[in-house]
């Protein structure tokens, strides 16, 4: 019975008050399109930053110790590889080098900024193309992209790359063959092509030309280990084995990445206080809305309303109040994020999207506690024009 | 004729401070079921006070209060808001109605609130409503409707439940002379065609001239009791000739 009368009484005010409702559902629904666009961006741009490091096909990944998880910073020689393969936990290893270029469609002038990853062909660090195969060899004029440049740059298996590059102080321009196109492996907020190690140390960009006498160089080594779950140990053990080397996990690496924990706190951090925001604007709507309604209230409880008749019927409109905001904000996050093109970082992700919207969901009563009190203190006698 | 309401030298005592204000001092009455009883009063008399320990809002200092059978004070929290929503009937003097409820909701609502809610109980309210005049307003809301409309829709809601007793705080304080006697004379017609007991708190002593009895308070004790026809309306009617010199400031 109460429940139902609760309802019955929610449900009619909140029909004949449409205006009220609708006002503050409306900036429920506006706290939703900002918490759920914080949290597609954040999404974005730490996908962006860890996008290739967490797809990688290995469980390990080696940097020079120094370095400081600094893949830039990290340097390996082709020698180190032997030493790595003989390691009795080691699987496979694949040397990774990284650089930034711009690169074009055959005959544009329109240039975009990628991530070039030199990798060792049918080694970790080569993705797998779910369209065309995968590099033919180490020192082939192949190129696979990721889907994110495929998409921007509007091209596919088959096509022409052209990767401009900087030798010393000239542009030159090399022509790649497009021979397969990977899933998303963003990295450094860029998207990625990937080419075999001995192509990529030709075409990099470099301070002085190559003269072809150095030493092959590479930034980091992905390690794919005989028992995955057996990381920790596995990682303490090639440290032991190899002065040089750290060995982290691909968890440790990406979070390593210069600026990723700052930017994902601050994202957190204005999402936290947009939600924040939310509990105060919900909260002080409801509370401004139940010091109007003392006298009836009190009318109410005179007549024989329990205080559970009168905190289900406010509780109750809390929730469907904002139960429609965050819906109508869902949904014009959704509308507006699918004008975005294709290059802002937006990402929606299935547990972030629910971890926000459960969030949002209970900014409504959590807010509307302070109206429950106020209900509870509310007493019979007022409608009597009697204080206690 | 069965006791509805007995009060036996009820007191209420407020503590201010260091000092102890009296507001109700040693009250016993009783109303007969089917009795429509004037409570008056100037204003500090005690008279809202009686009403809301009868409603059961307010406990009394020493004394017990009757209504039916069941005796207030041996009730809890709990079984006193059951008791008002079950055993009594209300109508206040502001604030009367839930604004966003239609009158006929309005006065389903005690029906609902009781769980009783059916078509039959439907029907009973359209009914008593439109014996109240208040038949071409049923959907509409209380923000719709003059000062009297309202009153009128708050007796019917005040009786559709079938209460043992009903109580009325100043029920014509915000209408016009003719009004109030409208709403009164159709309570009292009301709640003696229903056999129902009722209690009605006024200042305006001119709406004694349709209770069976009236009641005075005069600073927290029981002035009198006046009960024949004659005596009630010579009250009411001198009352009311010499409007001007009452005492009463409300």
């Amino acid at each position: 019975m109460r429940t139902s009368i609760s309802f019955y009484l929610a449900v009619k005010e909140i029909w004949r008050s449409k205006g009220r409702f609708v006002a503050i559902g409306a900036v429920i629904a506006l706290i939703t399109l900002l918490v759920l666009f914080l949290a597609a961006l954040g999404e974005g741009l730490g996908n962006g930053n860890r996008e290739f490091l967490d797809k990688l096909n290995g469980e390990l990944i080696l940097f020079q110790e120094q370095a400081n998880l600094s893949v830039s910073a990290s340097q390996f020689g082709r020698s180190i590889m032997n030493d790595v393969l003989r390691m009795p936990d080691v699987s496979a290893a694949g040397a990774i080098g990284f650089s930034s270029v711009f690169v074009s469609m055959a005959g544009s002038n329109e240039l975009l900024s990628v991530s070039m990853l030199g990798v060792e062909p049918d080694r970790p660090g080569e993705p797998p193309a779910f369209e065309g195969r995968g590099l033919g060899g180490v020192r082939a004029n192949e190129v696979i992209l990721d889907e994110n440049a495929s998409v921007r740059l509007g091209l596919g298996v088959g096509d022409e790359l052209i990767v401009q590059s900087t030798q010393g102080t000239v542009d030159e321009l090399f022509s790649l063959q497009i021979v397969g196109v990977s899933d998303g492996r963003q990295y450094f907020i860029q998207p990625s092509i990937f080419v075999p190690l001995l192509t990529w140390d030709r075409i990099r960009p470099k301070a002085v030309a190559d003269n072809g006498q150095d030493e092959l160089t590479f930034n980091i080594i992905a390690v794919k280990l005989v028992d995955p779950s057996d990381e920790v140990t596995a990682g303490q053990r090639i440290e032991e084995r190899l002065s040089t080397v750290k060995a982290v996990n691909r968890r440790t690496a990406y979070e390593a990445a210069p600026g990723y924990s700052a930017q994902q706190s601050t994202i957190n951090t204005q999402q936290g206080f947009t939600l924040l925001i939310g509990v105060l604007v919900v909260g002080g709507f409801f509370q401004i809305q139940t010091l109007q309604k003392v006298a009836q209230v009190g009318m109410l409880k005179a007549l024989g309303a329990s205080n559970s008749v009168v905190y289900s019927a406010a509780l109750l409109q809390i929730v469907v109040t904002n139960f429609f905001g965050v819906l109508l904000g869902s949904l014009a996050t959704l509308g507006l994020a699918a004008t975005f093109p294709p290059g802002i970082p937006i990402v929606f992700q299935g547990d972030q999207v629910v971890l926000a919207l459960a969030t949002l969901l209970l900014i409504g009563p959590l807010g509307g506690l302070l109206s429950l009190r106020i209900l509870a203190k509310v007493e019979p006698l007022t409608a009597l024009g009697l204080a206690s | 004729m069965t006791i509805a309401l007995e009060t036996n030298s009820v007191l209420k005592e407020y503590q201010l401070g260091e000092l102890t204000v009296t507001a109700v001092d040693r009250v016993s009455i009783r109303i007969e079921a089917g009795e429509f009883v004037a409570l008056v009063g100037p204003s500090g008399s005690g008279k809202t006070t009686m009403l809301a320990m009868i409603a059961g809002l307010l406990s009394p200092t020493q004394g017990s209060i009757h209504i039916g059978e069941a005796e207030l004070g041996q009730l809890s929290e709990a079984e006193r808001t059951q008791f008002r929503r079950e055993k009594i009937g209300f109508t206040f003097q502001a604030n009367n109605l839930v604004p966003y409820l239609t009158v006929l909701e309005n006065v389903e609502l005690m029906l609902r609130l009781n769980g009783r809610y059916s078509r039959a109980g439907q029907d009973r309210a359209i009914d008593l409503l439109t014996r109240l005049g208040l038949k071409e307003r049923l959907h509409n809301l209380p923000s719709q409707l003059s000062g009297g409309q309202q009153q009128r829709v708050s007796i019917a809601r005040a009786l559709i439940h079938n209460p043992e007793l009903v109580l009325a705080d100043e029920p014509t304080a915000s209408l016009d002379t003719e009004r109030a006697y409208q709403v009164v004379q159709t309570f009292a017609d009301l709640i003696h065609e229903q056999n129902r007991s009722g209690i009605m708190v006024t200042h305006d002593l001119r709406m004694c001239r349709y209770v069976d009895r009236v009641i005075q308070m005069v600073d927290g004790r029981l002035d009198r009791v006046i009960s024949s026809p004659k005596e009630i309306a010579a009250f009411a009617g001198i009352y009311a000739e010499r409007e001007d010199e009452i005492e009463y400031d409300d």
